[in-house]
C-alpha cells in the first residue's frame, strides 16, 4: 500500500486518511480481511499503536469491521462505503472552493472552467 | 487502550533521581522516568545530552552515582541482564567471526534467543553465514547486529543509534525489523539524532537535554499540541 506521512498533522489521522482512500478506491477491497496491525504497521514503517488508533477511527466512521477473533474486515455496507465517498467529495469540493477564490474565481467560474476543459479534453480523444 | 499495552502493570524501565557524574560534572542530573511494557521510545538529545550513559546504567554496565535505575522493579543485576537486549553503538563482534559464529555466540551467552529467527532473517537478506564479519559492508553488519539482538525474547531492547551510518534503505528495513520483532509486553527504547527518520516508528520520545529529561510526551499529542513534527519541535527546543 502506499503511505503518505509527512508534515505537522497528527500520524494516526494520516494513516487512516490513508486506509480510507484504499477502501474508496478498492485497493482494499469491500469484505475483505484487513492485514493485521503489525504487518499493516511494518509495512508502513510506523508504530503499530498508531495503526491501531487508525483503524479504531475507521471502525468509528464504519468502514472497517471486527468479525470476533477472526480480525478486521472492510465493510461490504455499500452505504457505508458511498458516506465515504461522499464525505471525501465534500472535502474535494471545499477545497476547491477556497483554492479557486484564493485565485480570485469564484467556484461557479471555476466549475465553468473544469467542466469547459474536460469536454475539450473528450473532443480531442473522439 | 488496545492490545499492546495490556501488561503495563510493573514499568519496564524507573528512573529515581537518576544521577550519574564522571569526575565532577554530572552527565545525568536527578533523572525520574517511567517506561511502560509495549512500547517503542525514543531517547532524543543531541550529542553529550546523557544518553548512551542512559542506555549504559539500563543495561547494567555503569552504575548511578545516586538515585536508582530499575529494570522491571531490579537494580541491574545478572536477572536483569538476561532481561535486557543492547545495541551497542559500536560493534563488540569481532571482524574475524564468522556469521555463524556469531549465532552460536548469542546462543551460548543468552537462553532467550531464538536461533531459527535470526537464520530465517539472514536468509531472507541473504547473508552468506560462512563468511567473516570483516567482508560485509558497513550496512549489512548493522542489519547484522539488530537481528541478533531483536532475535532474543527480551523485556527491554536498548538499541544505541540503530540507524546511524547506514543507507535509506538499511534504514527502513532496519525499522521494519524492529516493528515486527518486539513482543507486545516489552519495550524498545531507541536513541538517535536521526529524528526524522524514527518519529513514525514511536509511540513517545523523551528529549534530553544537559543531563536532563525537558520533555516526555506521545508523537501524536506533540503533533496535535504543537502542529508540528517531532523533528520540528527538536529543531526549536535546541535551537542553538
Amino acid at each position: 500500500m502506499d503511505w503518505h506521512i509527512d508534515g505537522s498533522e497528527a500520524l494516526y489521522l494520516q494513516l487512516a486518511a490513508d486506509l480510507r482512500h484504499a477502501i474508496i478506491c478498492g485497493a482494499l477491497a469491500a469484505g475483505s480481511r484487513i492485514p493485521s496491525v503489525r504487518e499493516l504497521a511494518s509495512d508502513a514503517r510506523v508504530n503499530p499503536n498508531t495503526m491501531q488508533r487508525a483503524l479504531s477511527e475507521l471502525e468509528r466512521e464504519g468502514l472497517v469491521i471486527t468479525h470476533g477473533t477472526s480480525g478486521k474486515f472492510v465493510t461490504d455496507e455499500s452505504g457505508a462505503l458511498d458516506g465515504a465517498r461522499q464525505r471525501e467529495l465534500l472535502s474535494l469540493a471545499l477545497d476547491f472552493k477556497s483554492r479557486a477564490e484564493a485565485l480570485g474565481f469564484t467556484v461557479g467560474e471555476a466549475a465553468e472552467y473544469v467542466l469547459r476543459h474536460a469536454a475539450a479534453e473528450r473532443t480531442e480523444q473522439i | 487502550m488496545n492490545a499492546y499495552n495490556e501488561s503495563a502493570s510493573i514499568p519496564i524501565l524507573t528512573a529515581n533521581m537518576l544521577t550519574k557524574s564522571y569526575g565532577s560534572a554530572p552527565v545525568l542530573n536527578c533523572v525520574n522516568l517511567t517506561l511502560p511494557a509495549g512500547r517503542i521510545i525514543g531517547l532524543l538529545g543531541p550529542n553529550g545530552s546523557g544518553k548512551t550513559t542512559l542506555i549504559k546504567l539500563a543495561a547494567g554496565l555503569l552504575t548511578p552515582t545516586s538515585g536508582e535505575i530499575l529494570v522491571c522493579g531490579r537494580a541491574p543485576d545478572e536477572v536483569t541482564r538476561g532481561l535486557v537486549s543492547y545495541l551497542p553503538e559500536r560493534t563488540y563482534l569481532s571482524p574475524s567471526m564468522r556469521v555463524s559464529e556469531t549465532l552460536d555466540y548469542f546462543a551460548d551467552f543468552y537462553a532467550d534467543f531464538d536461533r531459527v529467527r535470526a537464520v530465517d532473517m539472514m536468509s531472507r537478506l541473504g547473508i552468506d553465514d560462512s563468511v567473516r564479519l570483516r567482508t560485509l559492508s558497513k550496512g549489512t553488519k548493522e542489519k547484522l547486529q539488530l537481528i541478533l539482538v531483536m532475535s532474543r525474547n527480551a523485556r527491554l531492547y536498548l538499541l544505541d543509534e540503530p540507524i546511524g551510518g547506514v543507507d535509506p534503505a538499511a534504514r527502513e528495513y532496519i525499522l521494519s525489523t524492529i516493528i515486527s520483532n518486539y513482543a507486545s509486553d516489552s519495550t524498545v527504547l531507541i536513541s538517535t539524532h536521526l529524528i526524522s527518520d524514527i518519529e513514525a516508528v514511536l509511540d513517545e520520545f523523551l528529549f534530553l537535554r544537559n543531563g536532563g529529561i525537558v520533555m516526555q510526551s506521545t508523537v501524536d499529542d506533540a503533533r496535535e499540541r504543537y502542529g508540528m513534527s517531532v523533528d520540528a519541535l527538536f529543531r526549536e527546543v535546541y535551537r542553538c
